[in-house]
């Protein structure tokens, strides 16, 4: 699905990080740990095309990430459903109007009664679709923000500390739903530096987890 | 073509994507206004100028003037051979001998009402006036030195010459005008365009992670700013007709202040103003879109 190839990336001439390699394949479940500024976002980033690498290669969809126009970049990210850490959305539109847009901006606004009632429901933000962003809490943000992520079925989620901004209840509610999207076949990646989350969910999935330190990339071990 | 047709079918859901703004939205509409306002009144005064000009030369073309000699032994004689040249020249409808008074009404200005003109040494004037094909002005010229020796044909060449370049110079500056109008919207469209791009930056981020392409985002800004100097242009050109139509109307041929405005095919002129300014926004909004979308990850 997504693969990084020896990939590079720094900022202001420092390197965060250098040949790093990860490849998620198709159903994967990936958890992505690290300590705070070891570049876990940027990496994320480099996943859905929103950063270019300065070294090495980023395959999407088994196209180079670096040859595709604007055009090829937009339509790989309708395969690509993101959760962002801060649930970015269009504040002037209600929750349900933000959660159908990835619907709406390819030109599949048709697809929207089927799916939208059902996904507000799966989210439990029914009884909240009329209002606006600024008026729902972090948590119903949170999950608008995976609502919005999946309505177009995409191959692969990628969700940045999707649980940061909610109370325990909570965040094991919305690793349930990435969990129960993984099982329809869905390539899920979580950057988080929650291990308590992590462990709580070893026994519900089989999740590869990754430490991203010091530029380094490895598989997370006994800390788990 | 394909932009345009989107343009005129829109997509709401684009529309809504990008949210209202208040203040660039009124400007691009009041400038849009006073832009085609302009455009109608600049329109109107070139056209007028280049119609009435056209009037002038026209009948400067079609008449011609015959002096002869001021010799009171041979002032009849001349006469008669004039009219005689005169009448069997072809391409002439009528020519007609100046009578005493009309001569002292063209005099009149230079020399006061009381000028006894049966005392002075003044030529006799003819007035030719030549049909549809016109005649011969040299052979006509050649004609009259071997009958009518000292006769001058005036046909008046030396003023026509001066008021066409003149109607002309003033229809270039018409036309020069309107393209600065034109430029002007463009330039005014693009800032504001750019300055609402710039306020939208977050929602543009948005758009391009949920997996919009640059020509869905750049559509709601193109729509948003074509529709706005479209319709500002309409209403400019709705005030500019009402005052176009409000300046005094007179003989057009007498003053070019009594016949400001437009006539016949002339009106098409303003209906074209709301279209060219919608065009021009669509090409600026989507050139700044475009480039700034680019800028933008």
């Amino acid at each position: 699905m997504i693969e990084l190839d020896r990939v590079s990336y720094g900022y202001r001439g420092n390197p965060l990080f250098s040949h790093l390699s990860l490849t998620l394949a198709p159903g994967s479940f990936h958890f992505l740990t690290g300590p705070s500024g070891a570049g876990k976002t940027t990496l994320l980033r480099l996943c859905y095309a929103d950063l270019r690498a300065m070294g090495g290669k980023v395959r999407l969809f088994g196209q180079d990430a670096a040859t595709l126009n604007r055009d090829a970049v937009a339509m790989s990210r309708r395969r690509i459903g993101v959760v962002h850490q801060d649930c970015q959305f269009l504040d002037h539109l209600s929750i349900a109007e933000n959660i159908a847009l990835p619907l709406t901006v390819s030109d599949r606004a048709g697809e929207v009664a089927g799916n939208l009632e059902e996904l507000l429901s799966w989210v439990g933000l029914d009884a909240q679709a009329r209002q606006l962003p600024p008026e729902l809490s972090g948590g119903e943000r949170q999950r608008a923000a995976l609502a919005r992520a999946v309505i177009v079925s995409p191959d692969v989620i990628i969700a940045d500390e999707p649980t940061g901004n909610v109370d325990w209840e909570m965040s094991q509610r919305l690793l349930g739903l990435l969990i129960e999207l993984n099982k329809m076949g869905k390539t899920i990646l979580i950057a988080t530096h929650d291990l308590a989350m992590i462990r709580s969910m070893k026994s519900d999935v089989s999740a590869r987890v990754l430490r991203l330190q010091g530029g380094q990339l490895q598989q997370a071990g006994a800390e788990l | 073509m394909k932009a345009l047709l989107e343009l005129i079918v829109g997509d709401p859901q684009a529309d809504r994507s990008v949210p209202p703004t208040g203040l660039t939205a009124r400007l691009t509409v009041f400038v849009s206004v006073v832009m085609a306002f302009l455009a109608v009144i600049t329109l109107a005064v070139s056209l007028t100028t280049g119609r009435v000009a056209g009037l002038w030369a026209e009948e400067l073309a079609q008449s011609a003037t015959l002096r002869l000699p001021a010799d009171p032994a041979t002032a009849d004689a001349l006469l008669l051979s004039a009219l005689e040249v005169l009448e069997t020249t072809p391409g002439i409808s009528s020519v007609r001998a100046l009578s005493q008074d009309e001569q002292q009404a063209l005099l009149e200005p230079w020399f006061g009402p009381d000028l006894p003109l049966e005392a002075l040494p003044v030529p006799q004037l003819i007035e030719i006036v030549a049909d549809g094909d016109g005649y011969d002005a040299d052979g006509l010229r050649a004609r009259l030195t071997a009958q009518v020796p000292g006769a001058i044909l005036d046909d008046h060449t030396a003023w026509r010459a001066p008021l066409l370049e003149a109607a002309s110079r003033v229809r270039l500056i018409g036309w020069s005008v309107i393209l600065l109008i034109g430029a002007t919207i463009a330039a005014m469209i693009t800032l504001a365009a750019q300055a609402s791009l710039a306020a939208n930056v977050q929602v543009i981020r948005v758009l391009r992670l949920v997996g919009a392409k640059d020509a869905y985002i750049a559509r709601a800004f193109v729509r948003r700013y074509t529709l706005r100097a479209g319709g500002g242009a309409i209403a400019g050109v709705i005030l500019g007709v009402i005052v176009v139509l409000l300046m005094p109307q007179g003989d057009p041929g007498g003053s070019l202040l009594m016949g400001v405005g437009f006539a016949g095919a002339e009106w098409l002129w303003p209906l074209l103003i709301p279209l060219l300014a919608a065009i021009v926004a669509f090409f600026a909004t989507r050139a700044a879109a475009f480039r700034r979308l680019k800028e933008q990850t």
